[in-house]
């Protein structure tokens, strides 16, 4: 039976909140300080409606209801997916327990760091592209970028409604630090690095849903897989709607990547800056930066926390359940590459439970590739020999064993010096930050849109591209 | 097993960098995760070994000596968003127990040198709490006199020890937030129980960090906070400091010389003899002391199984006392400086865990400043005779009680040694004092309690020999356990308390299976694997 989403009540859920007075009373007290930060840190530009798809159960059916609406009447909620009474815990020592069904205070505080952490992620992205929308390039993306920030904005809901449903006064406080601390603050920044860099334009944007949000899909099915129950349905209901943001994505950079191969059809040369498009070499360092930011969310390669997290059952792997070996991995050995500082990369064999951050971003890497192709594949149809590819994963890397290294996008251990004067070849700079910046003037106008950037294949919910996704 | 050396020199730092701007003075940790002391272990986040510690400990001593222009020091991180992780899991988790231990009691005298300087030298130290502040992080920062912690809404300290680790959180921490801070104690057991520590306004209100400063103004803030305590302090305008150069010590493996100390380790029998001269030139006491400071640091970290230590003089008695009355009497800042290291390098002896016999015979210097190495023995003996070789002579053994046994070097109870020799026993404790600055024969020291034993000529040579070979069979764990009671008469201090704790719970806690076992909390951190613990409580 799909449990319907109650929005009658002050704050729309599925989890009878009316029933719990005392939880009630906690997030009607934290709901206006959420709506206080939205008006603040949330999106600058005022619309008068947004076509926006809201969920109305969290069955398969249930959670695409179209319809205008005012973002900041939007109706943020708690959709947990339906619970399933026999789930049992898929690894770690207590593998075949019956899931937990409340937070056993042995793990209290690292599962509050784990859901903070993850809590943290959400509403920064809604900062980093808080201005964003004075410049999009259609109707239809600005009414991306808003579907994608009130999705955001339900993410913060759906970690704040865990931290106080189960983590009693302190999960209160940390709720409400989620909203004190903010992107790239030089007082109160948020926790992860990536989340303190600027989205400052549209490809950036593209960039971010289509690699920073792939990492949240795969933190999302780590904790999806988690032994405390109510976390794993709140990310199972979370992925749902970070499938949206990636699609944002995806079809983003191939529109780009479409209007620059017109374009280079077009004049027949490569170089179509003077022509209002993105040239390919540009957009491959764009890629370069992001994927390797992502990568750093990631962690360390060799993570005794994260260990620790599968041992108790906080934080599997993703796609627990289909994988075929013993669940514990405390006898399984997995190999580790090293950069040496003589330039040569050395293998190390360890036990597979101190990898499994490594596990993780595997399953993310061979995920990226698939947009890869897809790019390549336009540039392919078009007869263009030019072909984007991922970078080695130590390259520009802040975080594990290649930070401190200087590795170039091949995978060759270089000196400093060597390092720095490729780094114009293989990142965006100033230049090229400046370039994209000075093509991003908002296109307003239904059916209209801008030089650098192909109008998507379908609309909407079946509307046509020039359909006025957005009253300003 | 790796010798460790004590000699380091702010240019070499490999961990810290100091930099002096009078008045203030800042000390940054930056240490380098590949510069472990010894292998197997890296020193990520701000960790730290006995390498670490070591140019703490080299940097608070040179801030006192070299530089008494410096009257607020600023103790805080180089690196981003962490101050200290601690001391260092691996290192502890691969170390032998005596490792352990000994590395837990140099750190906490490094604190106490800290907090010494804040108190008796007028250099205040700050703690500058930039970023993720744990365990042993902690404990640096309380023993500074001002916690700042940087509100970041994410920077937190904790003593995690009890929750992430299990094992014993009581390496002076717990001691220093309640007796110290006067943290409540449900809040200190809430704190200690957290694996993730108390950040921000709870902080701040329940009393573990003092300030909270916004991240763009912390620098500005930190810096202001010293100046403002850098002008409480009574530390002289317009003073020179004197340079601590390199000691000269000849190590082989028989014997540790220095110009004014020497030590004689006898493997085979497990003693060291230990031979203070006294004064034969300007500046002695301080080169005594920094010999002795240096040896008993060498002796504690690398001979571990030379169970007993003989303490001897040779010299002069007058000379002592004139020595130690110029410093004494002495009102500059310099006097004061060597008066409290003198103090500091006896409290090491006091809590050092081998059994310390003062041998006191014709030709010794136990006077003053240096009867005060005999009283901080277990057991005094003096000869009553000639000297051994030399049966005709008229020298006899001697010693000298002065002003400088009456309170000027406290031990860690707060008592001198005399007091805790004759705890509660004004009315001898009187008498001493009318008997200073005389020489005392071996018959009236035995009458006013100060030695032990006074065999003659005839018997000395075997008594000794018994005596030492009693104590080398006796277990040593017991030794250390019965010497730390006897040292440690009278009242509590935070002191007593650290390093009793230090002795008698760690001895035990780090020893249990559910520490050090196969499946024990050492063994099993960083594995991914949780340690079993046996459940039953002692």
């Amino acid at each position: 039976m799909p449990t319907r989403i109650d929005y009658d009540a002050k704050i729309p859920n599925n989890v009878e909140l009316s029933d719990n007075r005392r939880l009630q009373r906690a997030l009607e007290g934290w709901q206006p300080k959420f709506m206080n930060w939205w008006a603040e840190m949330g999106p600058a530009l005022e619309t008068q409606g947004v076509y926006l798809r809201t969920a109305v159960s969290v069955g398969r059916e249930g959670w695409a209801h179209f319809d205008h609406v005012v973002p900041q009447d939007y109706r943020w909620g708690i959709f947990l997916s339906e619970r399933d009474p026999d789930r049992r815990i898929a690894f770690g020592e207590h593998r075949g327990e019956p899931a937990w069904q409340q937070v056993p205070g042995e793990y209290r505080a690292d599962l509050q760091r784990l859901i903070v952490i993850q809590g943290d992620t959400e509403p920064a992205s809604v900062e980093q592209q808080k201005l964003l929308g004075l410049t999009a390039p259609s109707l239809y993306d600005l009414r991306n970028l808003f579907q994608v920030n009130v999705e955001e904005g339900r993410h913060l809901w759906a970690m704040v409604y865990l931290l106080h449903a189960y983590f009693g006064k302190e999960g209160r406080e940390e709720a409400e630090a989620l909203l004190y601390r903010n992107s790239g603050s030089p007082d109160t920044p948020r926790i992860l690095g990536a989340f303190n860099e600027e989205t400052a334009d549209w490809l950036a944007f593209y960039m971010f849903t289509y690699f920073t949000d792939r990492d949240g899909k795969y933190q999302l099915g780590t904790l999806k897989e988690s032994a405390f129950d109510p976390l794993s349905r709140t990310c199972e209901f979370m992925l749902k709607e970070e499938a949206h943001h990636m699609f944002v994505g995806t079809t983003g950079v191939d529109r780009v990547v479409t209007r620059s191969a017109e374009l280079i059809r077009e004049h027949d040369t490569m170089d179509i800056a003077s022509h209002g498009g993105i040239p390919l070499d540009l957009i491959q360092r764009y890629l370069n930066f992001h994927y390797t930011v992502s990568l750093d969310l990631f962690g360390s390669e060799t993570s005794t926390n994260a260990a620790n997290y599968y041992t108790s059952g906080l934080k599997g792997r993703w796609m627990e359940t289909r994988r075929k070996d013993d669940h514990q991995l405390t006898d399984d050995a997995a190999t580790l590459e090293k950069p040496q500082p003589d330039g040569t990369w050395t293998t190390e064999e360890m036990q597979k439970i101190l990898l499994l951050n490594l596990d993780l971003r595997g399953e993310y890497i061979a995920d990226c590739e698939s947009g890869v192709k897809r790019w390549n594949k336009i540039l392919g149809d078009a007869g263009i020999d030019f072909r984007f590819r991922l970078p080695h994963p130590g390259f520009n890397r802040k975080v594990g064993i290649n930070s401190g290294h200087h590795i170039t996008p091949d995978g060759t251990i270089v000196d400093e010096a060597t390092w720095e004067r490729g780094r114009k070849h293989w990142l965006p700079s100033d230049e090229d930050l400046t370039f994209v910046r000075s093509l991003m003037h908002p296109v307003y106008e239904r059916g209209k849109i801008a030089s650098w950037v192909a109008p998507p294949r379908q609309g909407i919910n079946g509307k046509p591209f020039d359909y006025e996704y957005v009253y300003l | 097993m790796t010798t460790v050396s004590f000699d380091r020199r702010p240019e070499d730092y490999r961990h810290w960098r100091l930099r002096v701007e009078p008045p203030l003075a800042w000390l940054e940790m930056d240490v380098d995760e590949n510069g472990g002391l010894v292998d197997g272990y890296e020193l990520k986040l701000n960790s730290y070994d006995l390498g670490v510690d070591i140019e703490l400990y080299d940097a608070v001593q040179r801030l006192r000596f070299e530089h008494p222009e410096v009257r607020a020091v600023i103790l805080t991180s180089a690196k981003d968003k962490v101050f200290c992780a601690g001391a260092n899991i691996r290192m502890l988790a691969g170390s032998p127990h005596e490792w352990k231990v000994n590395f837990c009691k140099f750190t906490n005298e490094t604190r106490n040198g800290i907090e010494d300087a804040t108190e008796n030298s007028g250099q205040i130290y700050l703690a500058a709490v930039n970023g993720t502040c744990a365990g042993g992080g902690y404990e640096i920062a309380l023993a500074c006199e001002k916690i700042l912690l940087v509100d970041d809404n994410s920077s937190t300290v904790a003593l995690p020890e009890v929750p992430l680790l299990g094992v014993l959180p009581g390496t002076g921490g717990l001691t220093r937030v309640t007796d110290k801070r006067r943290v409540r104690k449900d809040r200190a057991d809430v704190f200690a129980t957290r694996p993730d520590g108390v950040k921000g306004r709870t902080a701040v209100d329940w009393r573990l960090v003092d300030e909270l400063v916004p991240r763009q103004d912390f620098r500005q803030v930190v810096e202001q906070r010293a100046r403002e305590l850098a002008a409480r302090s009574t530390r002289p305008e317009d003073a020179t400091g004197i340079t601590l150069e390199p000691l000269d010590r000849e190590v082989t493996d028989e014997r540790i010389t220095y110009p004014n100390v020497t030590a004689e380790l006898d493997r085979d029998t497990g003693v060291v003899t230990i031979t203070v001269r006294g004064p034969r030139a300007d500046g002695w006491l301080l080169a005594m002391t920094r010999e002795l400071d240096d040896l008993i640091l060498r002796l504690r970290t690398n001979e571990p199984e030379l169970g007993t230590w003989v303490l001897r003089t040779e010299g002069d008695p007058d000379a002592v006392l004139a020595a130690e009355r110029e410093v004494l009497t002495g009102t500059d800042w310099l006097s004061n400086e060597i008066l409290h290291y003198y103090k500091r390098t006896l409290k090491r002896l006091d809590v050092t865990s081998r059994s310390l016999i003062a041998l006191i015979e014709p030709g010794s210097c136990f006077a003053g400043v240096l009867l005060e190495l005999a009283l901080a023995c277990d057991r005094q003996y003096m000869l009553d005779g000639p000297p051994i070789d030399d049966e005709d002579s008229d020298e006899r053994a001697c010693v000298v009680l002065s002003d400088a046994n009456f309170g000027a070097f406290p031990m860690g109870n707060g008592l001198s040694r005399l007091e805790s020799r004759f705890y509660g026993e004004h009315d001898h404790l009187d008498w001493l004092k009318r008997e200073r600055d005389r020489r005392l024969s071996a018959g009236e020291a035995v009458e006013l309690g100060l030695v032990t034993e006074a065999p003659d000529d005839i018997d000395w040579e075997d008594e000794i020999r018994i005596v030492l070979e009693g104590r080398a069979a006796l277990s040593p764990d017991a030794l250390t356990g019965m010497e730390a009671n006897h040292r440690f008469v009278g009242p509590e201090t935070i002191e007593t308390k650290i390093f009793g704790r230090l002795t008698a719970w760690q001895n035990w806690i780090f020893t249990r299976p559910n520490a050090s076992g196969p499946d024990g909390a050492l063994r099993r951190y960083g594995t991914g694997q949780k340690a079993t613990f046996d459940r039953k409580r002692v």
